[in-house]
């Protein structure tokens, strides 16, 4: 490289690797990713040992012996008050109040949205304004009325149909609490979305004699993917790991999965089993995980998509 | 016509058809306090092509609108085919519409655009195929039936996009400025087979547009908007040589007219600069005009050389700037005081500082009252 000096610059800049933005940039990636990786390390190690080996306090070392002992004990066998069928219970529960929450509440959202953006009607602004404070109301406030709410609608819909029907202590009352508590968000997201259509798409679509439904169904639905997997991550994510709702609006027999891993981690009785609490804790946060690494792309597509107008 | 009522113009349709196309009558419109659309009256005969010509917020997107159904009137009436459809839905309304951003369902392949409209209305499934596949004939878009739309390129789209009102057999094509957003090449060729398209359709035509040689190539009538109001109602060769208003005489023509100031004294202009134009030949609409005027001279309306000599009027100026388009040069002057250019063939060679005799003839010019803009 006898000519460097002599050379013009030419072609690409030449890169420095360890530039001092470089170090800090990658230094503080790093602390920063330890920072948040070594708690999950210590759950998964400790998980996989066994009582014995844990009392050692060797909290960083991996398991000389693995087992899965306590991840099978975590599912299938853990004792929360009289049930020992473990998390799978509340697992199951969480599925029966996840599935049901998420569609109506993103249905119902993403038409409201639509018809918010596309079908302006008198009053329409003040009403969504109303609904976009909702989501500043602390939900705190909320959870006795509530509480009275589910009941009367309960006594009042059996009074109706003849047949006993409880929405407190139900899993069908945290349904209707989780789609009312996702609307304003939602129809926030759907409305800003379906701005940022261009409107001739719409008046074409009336121009060609298409009405509410046909619009919404042929043409603003096959268009909003990206946001509707928004919609679910964000419904999947915060339903699953709802822990006040279902802990205030349900019974000990329907209790989501959050509800027993706090009972199961918070019992006073015997030995605490750390490798069992870290494998209950690790099951419980599996599924908003899986959702994450399965649709981060479409996540971040879906966001980007609806920031465009608001 | 009367100074005082410009937007009262005399409608004079081809004396051949019997009921007007589309008819709109005493259109008001206003969003909340800010009036869009004033007493708007216009006749649209059967089969003509009506161009609405104006500068961005004169109103004229809006019309269409209205006319569409897009919007609801705040007042007047719209009647299309003798029938009122104030209160119909657009699709109820026999229009079809382009619009300038295609707005082509992006999930549907081309066929599934063309026959949303039909499956809409219920049209049997044979006759849809039929009628997607006589368009797709008519407009050349046969193979590409199958693809999505962001498969296409604009022209291809903005075809689709006129394919899709096509196939409604709609007495009436609306075009809110279809060409806007091509490139220059693609929008002389699309300006071409949308005027091709009007003589083998035969359909009436109602098209919007900021650009005057879109309005003067296409339409048989150009309605000149300003401000919520029609200045001018009539075929580009009224509009292009007796501009009714000073403000269609700028809008019209480019580069723009030239304007001298002075006053009209017993058929003669009187430059404030003290020299003298007989304005003979001049079409007269006020034979006894009198009083403070401008006179405006088209820049291609100015010979040079042998034919200036030829021109009742001549005058020397000293070129200051000039700009070659090949074709022609556009010369930069200034005449009486005041700015002056002038169109030359493309081929005379001038230079800066250069004299030129230039001529022209007051029979082709235009006078304005100075007040009232009309044209005198």
């Amino acid at each position: 490289m006898v000519d460097a000096t002599v050379n013009e610059p030419s072609g690409p800049r030449p890169k420095r690797r360890l530039s001092p933005t470089n170090i800090m940039l990658y230094g503080t990636l790093i602390v920063v990713s330890v920072y948040y990786l070594l708690p999950l390390y210590v759950m998964i190690v400790t998980s996989l040992k066994g009582m014995p080996e844990i009392r050692l306090g060797n909290v960083f070392s991996p398991p000389v012996e693995v087992t899965f002992e306590p991840w099978v004990k975590a599912w299938a066998e853990a004792c929360t008050g009289i049930n020992c069928d473990g998390l799978s219970r509340g697992f199951w529960n969480s599925i029966q109040i996840l599935v049901p929450s998420v569609f109506l509440s993103i249905a119902v959202a993403s038409v409201s949205g639509y018809a918010l953006s596309n079908w302006r009607f008198k009053g329409s602004e003040v009403f969504f304004t109303i609904l976009i404070f909702g989501a500043f109301i602390p939900y705190q406030v909320m959870i006795y009325p509530i509480v009275i709410i589910l009941r009367e609608m309960g006594d009042f819909l059996s009074a109706v149909t003849g047949t006993r029907i409880r929405l407190m202590g139900s899993i069908s009352g945290l349904v209707l609490v989780h789609t009312i508590f996702g609307m304003p968000i939602l129809t926030l997201l759907f409305r800003n979305y379906f701005t940022s259509v261009p409107e001739e798409l719409f008046k074409a679509a009336r121009v060609d004699g298409a009405g509410f439904w046909g619009i919404y169904f042929q043409i603003m639905l096959p268009m909003a993917l990206p946001i509707f997997v928004v919609a679910i991550i964000l419904q999947v994510t915060g339903i699953w790991n709802d822990f006040l709702f279902g802990v205030i609006y349900t019974k000990p027999d329907t209790y989501p999965m959050t509800v027993q891993l706090n009972n199961i981690v918070n019992s006073v009785q015997g030995v605490k089993e750390y490798n069992v609490n870290m494998a209950a804790t690790l099951l419980t946060g599996l599924v908003p995980l899986i959702i994450y690494f399965v649709s981060g792309k479409l996540f971040v597509r879906g966001i980007a998509a609806g920031a465009v107008k608001g | 016509m009367g100074h005082a009522a410009k937007s009262d113009i005399a409608i004079d349709y081809p004396a051949t058809s019997t009921t007007p196309s589309v008819e709109i009558k005493h259109l008001d419109l206003s969003f909340g306090a800010v009036e869009v659309l004033k007493d708007l009256n216009l006749e649209i005969a059967e089969g003509e092509f009506l161009v609405l010509l104006g500068s961005s917020g004169c109103g004229k997107s809006t019309l269409l609108n209205c006319i569409a159904g897009l919007l609801d009137v705040s007042d007047g009436q719209i009647h299309i085919k003798g029938r009122n459809v104030t209160w119909d839905e657009p699709s109820d309304r026999g229009i079809g519409m382009v619009f300038q951003s295609y707005a082509l369902y992006p999930q549907k392949t081309v066929e599934g655009n063309l026959s949303f409209g039909l499956k809409n209305a219920r049209v049997p499934a044979a006759e849809i195929k039929e009628r997607v596949a006589r368009a797709a004939e008519i407009l050349q878009i046969e193979p590409l039936l199958h693809r999505k739309p962001g498969a296409l390129s604009g022209g291809q789209r903005q075809r689709v996009a006129i394919g899709r009102a096509l196939v409604r057999d709609v007495d009436v094509f609306l075009f809110d400025e279809p060409l806007s957003n091509l490139d220059a090449k693609l929008r002389a060729d699309l300006r071409v087979e949308i005027k091709r398209l009007h003589q083998k359709l035969k359909n009436t035509m109602i098209y919007v547009t900021h650009d005057q040689i879109e309005a003067m190539t296409l339409a048989d009538r150009i309605a000149i908007m300003r401000a919520g109001k029609i200045q001018q109602l009539g075929s580009p060769d009224d509009i292009y040589n007796r501009p009714q208003t000073k403000y269609v005489a700028e809008f019209i023509g480019s580069p723009t007219m030239n304007f001298f100031e002075g006053r009209v004294e017993n058929g003669t202009f009187h430059q404030d600069d003290g020299t003298q134009i007989a304005m003979r030949g001049y079409g007269w609409t006020n034979a006894d005009a009198a009083g403070r005027a401008w006179l405006g001279v088209r820049p291609e309306h100015v010979a040079v050389g042998d034919q200036a000599a030829s021109m009742p009027e001549q005058r020397e100026v000293t070129v200051e700037l000039f700009e070659p388009m090949g074709a022609d040069t556009l010369v930069y002057t200034t005449l009486a005081g005041k700015p002056f250019h002038f169109r030359l063939d493309g081929q005379v060679r001038v230079s800066d500082g250069d004299t030129v005799t230039i001529g022209f003839d007051p029979a082709r010019a235009s006078l304005f009252d100075a007040t009232t803009e009309a044209r005198l």
